[in-house]
């Protein structure tokens, strides 16, 4: 199973589902990551993480953790 | 009229609100949260009062921001809302729009950053998303000032004819028949809100039920919709919203086909890149600290605290009241306690202005959003913020904007964990000390500055480590999941309008409790017994005061610090009681209280008769209390200010205290044991305290794992 965080900057990825519940998944779709959407991993944060993707045309910040709960092909 | 403005963070809003209001506004806060609340009236019909609700992405039930804007929409219902949505972000942003169409009030949709949609090549056809969304659309430019009077038109005429959108938004075929069926079940509530609430109660959104006369049990819905849809209905429901927007999107908006790279992508390639992102950092946070706190920051609050109080108003006001024949006592209250008590408050409004200068150009241009995404990974394992950068780098200056610069902190629990750590970093005014406690007792060795440093740091960082683990903090774990705006030039207005907000409420609720102070001390210090009578003392008789008589009074609560050890207990109690009005009256309070009306800065006349009071170890204590203890009382009431909640600042001001104390008596009673090689009760007390902040420190989670505060910030929030 591959997940946003695995996807290596640059590379394009569609999301598949995400998993868990509550605040954190409430507020990652509300962003506009859904079932569907294609996400650009645009760059890395210079200490590693979080991570900037680009999503719905604008640009967007999450943690590696966080990454790690949605699933993408 | 009730006018509510709605929108994204970043979308412009604030600069709408302030266009269409002008300077009839007034700020408040939100029942029950900290979130700032701002109202005003319409600059063209003093009849219509805007409120501005928080920048919100959703109307979720999970941050306080978005609770606040519900219970409003639905609670006050006001008469129509104006949703202003960023044209170059449309997807997203009317993710919010599909949201409050469904609340049965009239909206209009302005669509704001046309100018820049029209610069890019884009083409908008607002008539055919006026038709998609089944409410009116307008284009509009905040910054520019164009198309905002037909908006405010729209919106008043929709207010008016009470014109509610017709909600032609269709989800699958499955999910609205299903919401379609709770909806026909909640007859209690008024027709127009029944889609609302229908949707609100699918999403198994537990803060709903409390708005609701009735609440019908929905449990067979849910598991029919999840069961088709093969996910949770929070989920579903989402989906479907940004599947229809998709569906709309490309009639409505069609993006300039060549896809050149976009300005802000070209700054952003520079300024977040992987080797030039910290050298820049590093460049703008030394540019905002040099110019804030240094040069102009420091000329200016020197000359208001020095010149202006210090040379021209006070002396002025005293003799002035001299010649008027006014007694001495009055005098000395009126020029020293009132007129200088106010200068204090006043002296770090110019500093501080300046500096909220630099940070509302650095939000509104897009760059603070950076400086978190940047700090986010040092920051985020103590508990705190990747933006708390900015107020401990500003606390090294001086904790009082330190403070005031929590405020660009969204998360209510990063921002109260700041404001509580910020001045555990030696500010300009500790240093003194710092130089005084070294040339007395160490040979002015530099280990002496750089350990006062590194104890401030690891304050902060135990402290966050250990608050984070605490009920206090327990709650609401804030999801970093953060837009980066688009870089633009923010409008002058806006910045200088900002920076005017912060200052004057530093002014009007840190002042009252600086004053307050100020004017206690000054009696405390300015009066007592000689010869036994009871009389106004010049500044020399220090230690014939009241304050002296409760230094010595309560010296005996340091003895376990090493402080009575010399026999100057009671001195130090006194100019640590004295630090609380500027940290460096220290020094003075001491060259006062050893004989001396006037010593250097760093105390040079005193340091030998300081060594014979005290032992090395003591003075290092004394030191790191003075460092660690309640700030001065210009930093309380910031921390006051932005507390917003006495509970919260008591909790703060006595954690610092008491974490002062404990770290002063470990490092006095285990340095005592280490030079001496006496075993004490009191170092067998010291080493329990330790081993008790490395449990606190190195405990578990517990039953604050993740999964169980999530549990509980969705019932409690």
């Amino acid at each position: 199973m591959k997940t946003l965080k695995d996807s290596t900057v640059g590379s394009t990825v569609t999301v598949k589902k995400i998993s868990g519940e509550g605040p954190v998944k409430r507020r990652i779709m509300d962003m506009g990551i859904t079932k569907g959407a294609t996400v650009f991993v645009r760059k890395v944060a210079p200490f590693g993480d979080p991570v900037e993707v680009t999503v719905r045309g604008y640009e967007l910040s999450l943690r590696r953790a966080d990454a790690q709960m949605i699933e993408v092909i | 009229m009730k006018i509510a403005l709605a929108g994204n963070p970043n979308s412009g809003k604030t600069t709408l609100f302030n266009a269409l209001t002008g300077s009839n506004q007034f700020t408040g806060n939100w029942p029950g949260v900290t979130v700032e609340k701002k109202e005003g009236r319409y600059k063209g019909n003093k009849e219509v009062v805007i409120t501005d609700l928080p920048g919100i992405y959703s109307l979720s039930p999970y941050t306080p921001e978005e609770v606040v804007a519900r219970n409003y929409l639905i609670g006050e219902r006001p008469d129509a809302i104006l949703n202003i949505v960023d044209g170059t972000n449309l997807e997203r942003n009317l993710y919010l729009t599909t949201q409050l169409l469904e609340l049965g009030i009239p909206v209009v949709v302005a669509v704001n950053m046309t100018d820049i949609l029209k610069k890019n090549g884009d083409l908008l056809y607002p008539d055919k998303l006026s038709r998609a969304l089944g409410c009116e659309v307008v284009e509009i430019s905040a910054l520019k000032g164009a198309g905002i009077q037909k908006a405010a038109d729209l919106v008043i005429a929709a207010a008016t004819d009470m014109k509610l959108p017709e909600i032609s938004h269709p989800f699958s075929k499955e999910a609205d028949r299903i919401i379609t069926d709770v909806s026909d079940r909640l007859t209690s509530v008024p027709e127009e809100q029944r889609r609302f609430f229908a949707v609100k109660l699918l999403e198994k959104d537990e803060r709903i039920g409390s708005l609701l006369k009735q609440t019908p049990d929905v449990s067979a819905e849910i598991k029919k919709m999840e069961e088709f849809f093969d996910d949770d209905t929070e989920s579903i429901i989402t989906n479907e919203r940004y599947g229809y927007i998709s569906s709309i999107i490309k009639d409505c908006c069609v993006h300039n086909v060549k896809e050149t790279l976009k300005i802000s992508d070209k700054i952003d390639r520079v300024v977040t890149n992987r080797f030039l992102a910290l050298p820049i950092f590093a460049v703008i946070m030394f540019a905002v600290y040099y110019v804030s706190v240094t040069t102009i920051g420091d000329i200016l609050t020197g000359w208001t605290n020095d010149t202006l109080f210090g040379e021209w108003i006070v002396p002025g006001v005293s003799a002035g009241l001299q010649a008027i024949g006014c007694a001495d006592w009055l005098r000395g209250l009126i020029a020293d306690g009132i007129v200088g008590g106010v200068g204090a408050v006043l002296g770090f409004v110019p500093q501080m202005l300046v500096l909220f200068l630099f940070l509302a150009f650095l939000e509104s241009c897009g760059y603070m959003a950076r400086v978190a995404f940047i700090m986010d990974r040092i920051f985020r394992k103590f508990g705190l913020s990747g933006k708390s950068f900015i107020p401990m780098l500003i606390g090294s200056g001086c904790g009082v904007p330190g403070i005031m610069a929590s405020r660009t902190i969204e998360s209510d629990r990063d921002r109260k964990m700041t404001i509580m750590t910020t001045t555990f970093v030696p500010c300009g005014a500790k240093l003194p000390i710092i130089a005084l406690i070294a040339g007395a007792f160490f040979g002015n060795a530099g280990w002496v500055a750089w350990s006062a440093y590194f104890v401030g740091i690891l304050a902060i960082i135990g402290s966050g480590i250990i608050l984070k683990k605490t009920k206090m903090f327990a709650g609401n774990p804030a999801p970093f999941v953060m837009e980066l705006p688009a870089y633009h030039f923010p409008a002058a207005g806006s910045v200088l309008r900002s920076m005017w907000e912060r200052g004057w409420s530093f002014m009007k609720k840190a002042g009252t409790i600086i004053l307050l102070s100020a004017i206690v001390l000054w009696f405390l210090q300015g009066f007592g017994w000689i010869n036994g009578q009871f009389t106004m003392l010049s500044g020399e008789q220090l230690n014939f005061s009241i304050l002296a008589k409760i230094g010595g009074a309560i010296a005996w609560i340091f003895t376990p610090l090493g402080w009575t050890q010399g026999g100057a207990g009671w001195q130090m109690a006194v100019a640590a009681i004295t630090g609380l009005i500027a940290k460096e009256n220290v020094v003075t309070t001491f060259g006062i209280l050893f004989g001396f009306a006037e010593v250097a800065e760093d105390g040079a006349e005193i340091w030998s008769a300081l060594s014979g009071a005290m032992t090395a170890a003591a003075a290092y204590s004394f030191l790191v209390f003075n460092l660690l203890c309640a700030p001065c009382f210009a930093a309380m009431g910031a921390i006051r200010r932005e507390m917003n909640n006495g509970k919260w600042f008591w909790f703060a001001i006595g954690y610092q205290t008491v974490l002062a104390y404990v770290v002063s008596l470990c490092i006095y009673q285990i340095g005592t044991f280490v030079t001496t090689g006496v075993f004490g009760i009191g170092t067998a007390v010291a080493f329990l305290l330790v081993l008790l902040l490395a449990f606190l420190l190195l405990r578990p989670q517990g039953e604050n794992d993740m999964s169980k505060i999530m549990a509980k910030a969705k019932v409690s929030g």
